[in-house]
């Protein structure tokens, strides 16, 4: 199904491509805001980029509006992360009508297995042995890079005229992520391995973990929906004793009155705002991809060095 | 599994459990004196509907500055207590029966509140005001449920003759130059005041069952109003520690577990309290049957 659609986009790229004006922004649509971005800096001026999952939205939840489909319908290029991210992304495509090219930023990265939440698993795109793939690949800064590539050569297909700022723009990303990449490794690797741990409920950090060396444990028994029970907070006190955890980086467990209780019962540190799935408003901690990997960067260390 | 693990364990290993005890015979203690007369003045649904009532004010409350206890507290009992005063002020000056005028405001009340929580772009957080955390119950929010347990029980020994009287003969507080209407009024601001008190740790709806639950289940129990109050706060501490224990053991919500347990307690009073119940009827002797 997705490569009919590529062949397809690929053959009415070909035809329609050509005649795009220099004057003429290309019009992207991003399925979600960390690919808004990417695709907002390697366009720069010759793209309008329309991000589907703005700021602090769930990529993996989401109802396309009719307004969506139009963007999309009218767009010259999409830019969609895959593994099974967006899965309600192919029947917005088939609705809308859309002809440009589809660009699939995550091609070429190594996927890793889910370790999240079995329920989600059931909507996650499977490998061959049948284990769902994580995602989220993008929490890894060498994977962001593959991310980049792929949407310069998608660009630049898509518009051949401006292939040469593409992929200046490109590289000079390229170039802060190889930084980030390197300075994040360093980093954590600095930190005793007794430190590098975290309890979260975010469960979108699986590249990142073993990218940089970081644990990142899920509080046992603690879902978004239902209401917590007394043994699912006792049991992740009694984790947070046992693993002797540094931080808690709880999103889901929305009270926080209840966090603020356990962080009391355990002296375990409270961590900032983590951010993995969407990046943050304008003017929030991470607007930008770098920015957000600069902001987790800043927010884990500051948890698991005891300052 | 020992007694100790079953039922002491729990608290004794893990402080949130003790707060959210120690939170619960709080709320339990001044409950119980004001459920029983809630019921005695058959206001035992007004306690719903002012639990609803209190539901915009909070709202606006956490709206305005979060999760802040102060304005959530203070936003609940503005909005009980203009409730409970417009609706009976309205009850007075016109034909209105003051359970129609009640239901009345209850219902706007409800209307506000839903609206105040679609304004709000992520109603998650605002649904875990209106359903409190009997798990979470910080210093702040201990303080206030003990001070307004201490003022509720202070506040109802001063006026419990006055209280009773006007419960069983309105008409005579009045022939003897006692003002009823104050007595009343009074009796509606600790009202508030339990549920406001109540909802940081049940929620605002669950926190009436904590109140009605036992109230109703003692008249099984005791003969006297005392009597009948001094069976209700120990059903509602009982209700409290078993729905606890049950949410530690059985992985259960706990305000459901509490307040369910309650329930099971009021089903077990029906049918075998020694005042009144299908059982104690049963055994009473036949000349004494109506």
């Amino acid at each position: 199904m997705k490569l009919k659609r590529f062949s397809l986009a690929l053959a009415m790229t070909l035809s329609l491509g050509g005649a795009a004006f220099a004057a003429e922004p290309v019009k992207v649509v991003a399925s979600f805001s960390v690919l808004g971005d990417l695709a907002a800096e390697v366009g720069g001026d010759h793209v309008t980029v329309t991000t589907l999952v703005g700021p602090n939205g769930d990529a993996h939840a989401f109802e396309p509006s009719p307004k969506d489909a139009k963007a999309l319908g009218s767009a010259d290029v999409l830019v969609e992360n895959g593994l099974g991210l967006e899965h309600w992304l192919e029947r917005l495509v088939s609705v809308s009508g859309f002809k440009g090219k589809a660009v699939i930023a995550s091609e070429g990265v190594t996927p890793r297995e889910w370790h999240g939440d079995a329920d989600e698993a059931a909507e996650l795109e499977k490998d061959s042995h049948g284990h769902a793939v994580d995602p989220h690949a993008w929490q890894d800064a060498q994977n962001g890079i593959i991310y980049v590539n792929n949407i310069v050569a998608g660009l630049s297909a898509a518009d051949p005229a401006n292939a040469a700022d593409y992929k200046a723009n490109g590289e000079k990303l390229v170039g802060e992520l190889k930084t980030i990449d390197a300075r994040l490794k360093q980093e954590f690797a600095a930190l005793p391995e007794a430190r590098r741990k975290v309890v979260t409920t975010h469960d979108a950090f699986g590249y990142f973990g073993a990218a940089y060396g970081v644990s990142f444990i899920a509080p046992e028994g603690i879902s978004t929906e239902s209401e917590v029970s007394a043994s699912q907070i006792a049991s992740v006190i009694k984790q947070i004793r046992d693993e002797k955890v540094q931080a808690i980086f709880v999103e889901n467990i929305t009270d926080p009155r209840l966090l603020n209780q356990i962080a009391q019962e355990t002296g375990v540190k409270i961590g900032g705002e983590l951010f993995s799935d969407a990046l943050s408003l304008a003017d929030g901690p991470a607007p930008t991809y770098v920015k957000m990997f600069q902001n987790n960067e800043t927010q884990l260390l500051s948890a698991m060095s005891g300052t | 599994m020992s007694v100790y693990d079953l039922l002491i364990a729990p608290f004794a290993d893990f402080g949130f459990m003790r707060r959210a005890l120690v939170g619960c015979v709080a709320l339990s203690l001044s409950g119980a004196p004001i459920g029983v007369f809630l019921i005695l003045r058959r206001m035992s649904l007004m306690g719903d509907v002012m639990a609803h009532a209190i539901l915009p004010g909070a709202a606006i409350g956490f709206l305005l500055s979060g999760f802040s206890l102060f304005a959530m507290t203070t936003g609940g009992v503005i909005a009980g207590l203009l409730v409970a005063l417009g609706a009976g002020a309205i009850a007075r000056s016109t034909p209105l029966k003051e359970d129609a005028s009640f239901a009345a405001f209850y219902l706007v009340s409800l209307g506000l509140g839903v609206l105040i929580v679609s304004m709000k772009g992520s109603n998650i957080d605002l649904l875990h005001v209106l359903f409190g955390n009997v798990l979470a119950l910080d210093d702040a929010a201990l303080i206030l449920i003990a001070s307004i347990a201490t003022i509720t029980l202070l506040a109802l020994a001063l006026v419990y003759r006055l209280l009773v009287a006007e419960c069983f003969d309105p008409g005579f507080l009045k022939s003897v130059g006692g003002s009823g209407g104050l007595v009343h009024f009074l009796f509606l601001t600790l009202v508030v005041l339990n549920l406001v008190g109540g909802f940081n740790a049940l929620g605002t709806l669950m926190v009436v069952g904590l109140i009605i639950l036992p109230a109703a289940s003692s008249s099984f129990w005791g003969e006297t109003i005392l009597g009948q109050i001094v069976a209700a706060a120990v059903i509602g501490i009982l209700s409290s520690f078993v729905g606890l224990v049950l949410s530690y053991q059985a992985d259960l919500p706990s305000s459901p577990a509490i307040i369910l347990t309650a329930g099971a307690i009021h089903a077990g009073s029906i049918l075998a309290g020694p005042r009144g119940s299908y059982l104690a009827r049963a055994f009473r002797p036949r000349h004494l049957r109506g």
